[in-house]
């Protein structure tokens, strides 16, 4: 991984593992339901154990998300979200927490408005970097030049399915973490973590991956204990949507709370 | 992703074209120019290597190749006619204009060329399920097709606006054995229907191959599917030969995602004479901004993988897009279009819904052929070409041109009834409905069954 400068996401998971435990992730989209809401579900997410927040894009063609992140991201644009919206979210919650923050997005909208001119918005945000569902290094010319001159997190992901060749490159290319994905499929909640995330998690390490994190299908504190036994962060996502729908803002924080437990944080402090 | 060329480099591969420069044929992706590439989640990468890496080996089998050859000649009924519309013509200007008939393909259009090739490849793969989106139907009947023809599991996804449109070929898909799945997200037409698949690809990737219907997409999906359509230029180019002795004017086709007309295009492009058209979809006007039409309005973007002109708002987010034409109701383009329209080998232009109906009524009365409403956009750009083409010329019938009937209009019946208001309050056809016999249906016989049976205990 490249390490020319301080690292927001890398610095988060190493807070984290200084205190014995892997870091907590979570996942919201910005402007669900409203801008300002997501913002306060955001702030509730720092404050109640999770280390790094990502901040999804809401997009018209999610293709690499389930029914619950969809139903959210569309219920968020026609709200009237706007792609810029989602730097007054970063703003919002990184002048109020100390958890990084990254923008999950789809790479169309991030094109339209122009890499240099995304990520120099982003880095004025407070925003740590972004993650890139449908980004492969391979295309990624343009963001290893703005990621570099604004000093942004790259966070590619690997999947089981990844070539030892591919993980390789991937990793090299990737800065803050590396984000596994845990599972052939795409976002949304599940009975059991599959068997194949330790497989790539280790294959990640393996390749030089300093930070590995696990994502897709995590939405439990037995889940979060599995994967924290193996990696180095743990992404939540459906399961805090869901909770943010039925709950609201009071509901992603005890969600929260509940997911960190999983972390061994509260046997620790106890 | 190469560095985009600038405006002065796309004009010197035009000029370089036209001074008998390298071909245009061939290319092979993942790049057309700055537009293609692999704008994928990781989780799908290992797959599109497989497909690219058995492609590869069976373009250079002949086992796999005389096995495609087979299929097309005595499964589809390749090649398929060249006809020439002599009575259309004569609304075209008077320039002579020669149908190439995939619309008497079996299944009813060209999509069986690359459904036949991309099934073989499953094959090839060891897969046992395939998947397909389909806007018209048409895509989704060929792979249901194939996949009935060669033993594998079938699923097609449609937007459920699209079933409505298209309840006949649904109807058919069932029947050949495929389960279709109405896709309710979105704009529930073709775009949301690749994305339902595409989910269902990363989900099932392991044993089920993704047979994308258009020249779209990933690499190697627009590189490979333009090669299985490939045989619709080489047909046509040598009969328009034998037919005419010389090369045409002009060739068009319909653009969806433009796999009919990359496979015609394909053969002519190094052919400078030859004048080149795609027919976006105009819908309502392009001024309405309800329409279809990605490269003549849209702006490079990135969907359902491969960089290309995209319909989108100022956010990037895609926008809907409307036709009449369920096969041409997509907001993007298959790459190499894109690529072809910025050197200008290829003009792109829009035809509205009324246009293209004009057209296909046209043809009905002219030539007693049903075309596809998709089709008709080529028609009815046909004639405006057969009308610029004339101009000013003393022998009007000196001027040829061919025009890809990509497919048969019996799916449209329907929509075409109602556009030239043939259909009664209920929906019915005006006059149909006369009769005063009960249908005769399964349920109907049944109930008489046992009115039989119940006489017999009496």
């Amino acid at each position: 991984m490249t390490e020319q400068f301080a690292s927001k996401s890398a610095e988060a998971i190493d807070r984290a593992k200084a205190e014995g435990r892997a870091a907590l992730v979570g996942y919201l989209p910005a402007g669900y339901p409203t801008v300002q809401e997501s913002i306060e579900a955001g702030i509730a997410l720092a404050r109640n154990g999770a280390d790094l927040i990502e901040i999804g894009i809401p997009y018209s063609d999610p293709v690499m998300d389930g029914p619950v992140i969809q139903a959210a991201t569309t219920e968020a644009i026609s709200n009237g979200f706007r792609v810029a919206n989602v730097f007054d979210v970063v703003a919002g919650i990184t002048a109020a927490t100390d958890a990084a923050v990254l923008v999950m997005t789809y790479w169309n909208p991030v094109m339209r408005m122009g890499v240099d001119e995304f990520s120099r918005r982003l880095a004025e945000a407070g925003g740590a970097g972004l993650i890139t569902p449908d980004l492969v290094p391979d295309e990624a010319h343009e963001w290893f030049e703005a990621s570099d001159k604004y000093g942004l997190d790259r966070v590619f992901l690997v999947a089981p399915s990844s070539t030892p060749e591919r993980l390789d490159m991937t990793v090299k290319a990737s800065r803050g973490f590396v984000y596994a994905v845990s599972i052939m499929g795409v976002t949304g909640t599940r009975t059991s973590v599959s068997s194949s995330a330790e497989d790539v998690v280790a294959r990640a390490h393996a390749a030089g991956a300093e930070r590995v994190c696990v994502g897709l299908g995590v939405s439990n504190p037995d889940h979060v204990r599995e994967i924290a036994a193996y990696a180095d962060g743990v992404i939540v996502g459906t399961a805090l949507v869901a909770a943010l729908r039925d709950g609201g803002v009071d509901a992603v924080g005890q969600l929260t709370k509940n997911l960190s437990a999983g972390l061994g944080r509260a046997a620790a402090e106890a | 992703m190469v560095d985009a060329p600038t405006a002065g480099s796309e004009e010197n591969v035009a000029d370089a074209f036209l001074q008998g420069g390298p071909s245009l044929r061939n290319a092979s992706g993942p790049y057309f120019g700055s537009y293609g590439g692999r704008w994928m989640p990781e989780s799908l990468i290992a797959a599109l290597d497989e497909v690219q890496d058995t492609f590869e080996k069976a373009k250079a089998d002949p086992d796999f190749i005389a096995e495609l050859k087979d299929l097309n000649k005595n499964y589809s009924g390749r090649p398929s006619l060249l006809t020439e519309a002599k009575r259309f013509s004569e609304h075209a200007g008077g320039a002579r204009i020669f149908l190439k008939r995939e619309d008497l393909n079996h299944t009813g259009s060209h999509k069986i060329n690359n459904v036949l090739g991309q099934a073989l490849l499953a094959k090839r793969m060891g897969k046992t399920r395939v998947i397909a989106e389909t806007g018209a139907g048409q895509h989704g009947v060929a792979s249901a097709t194939a996949a009935a023809l060669l033993g594998l599991e079938c699923v097609v996804y449609m937007g459920a606006e699209d079933c409505r449109r298209q309840a006949l070929n649904v109807a058919r898909m069932q029947l050949l054995g495929a389960t279709v799945v109405p896709v309710t997200n979105g704009s529930q037409t073709l775009k949301d229907a690749i994305n339902d698949a595409l989910r269902d690809w990363v989900s099932n990737v392991e044993h089920t191959h993704y047979l994308l219907g258009t020249a779209a997409g990933a690499h190697p999906f627009p590189a490979m599917v333009r090669y299985f359509h490939e045989v619709i230029g080489e047909e046509a180019r040598s009969q328009i030969l034998e037919q005419t002795g010389k090369l045409p004017d002009a060739i068009a086709a319909c653009i969806g995602g433009g796999s009919n007309a990359i496979g015609l295009f394909h053969a002519f492009l190094d052919d400078s004479s030859v004048k080149i058209y795609g027919f976006e979809a105009g819908g309502e006007g392009v001024e309405t901004g309800r329409h279809a039409a990605a490269i003549s309005l849209g702006r490079p973007g990135v969907l359902h993988g491969a960089r290309s002109y995209l319909m989108q708002d100022e956010d990037g987010q895609t926008i809907e897009s409307h036709s009449i034409s369920a096969g041409l109701d997509y907001p993007s383009v298959g790459p190499e279009h894109s690529y072809l329209a910025d050197i200008g080998r290829v003009t792109y232009e829009a035809i509205t819904d009324t246009e293209a109906m004009d057209a296909f009524s046209l043809l009905c009365r002219t030539e007693g052929i049903i075309p596809a409403i998709e089709s008709s956009h080529a028609l009815a750009g046909a004639i405006k070409i057969g009308h610029r083409l004339t101009e000013g010329k003393d022998n009007p019938s000196e001027v040829t041109v061919i025009v890809n009937l990509s497919g048969r209009g019996d799916k449209d019946v329907e929509t075409a009834a109602a556009w030239f208001n043939m259909l009664d309050e209920e929906g019915h056809v005006k006059g149909t409905t006369l009769s005063t016999r009960k249908p005769k249906g399964p349920s109907e016989r049944a109930a008489e069954a046992d009115a039989d049976g119940n006489e017999d205990q009496k």
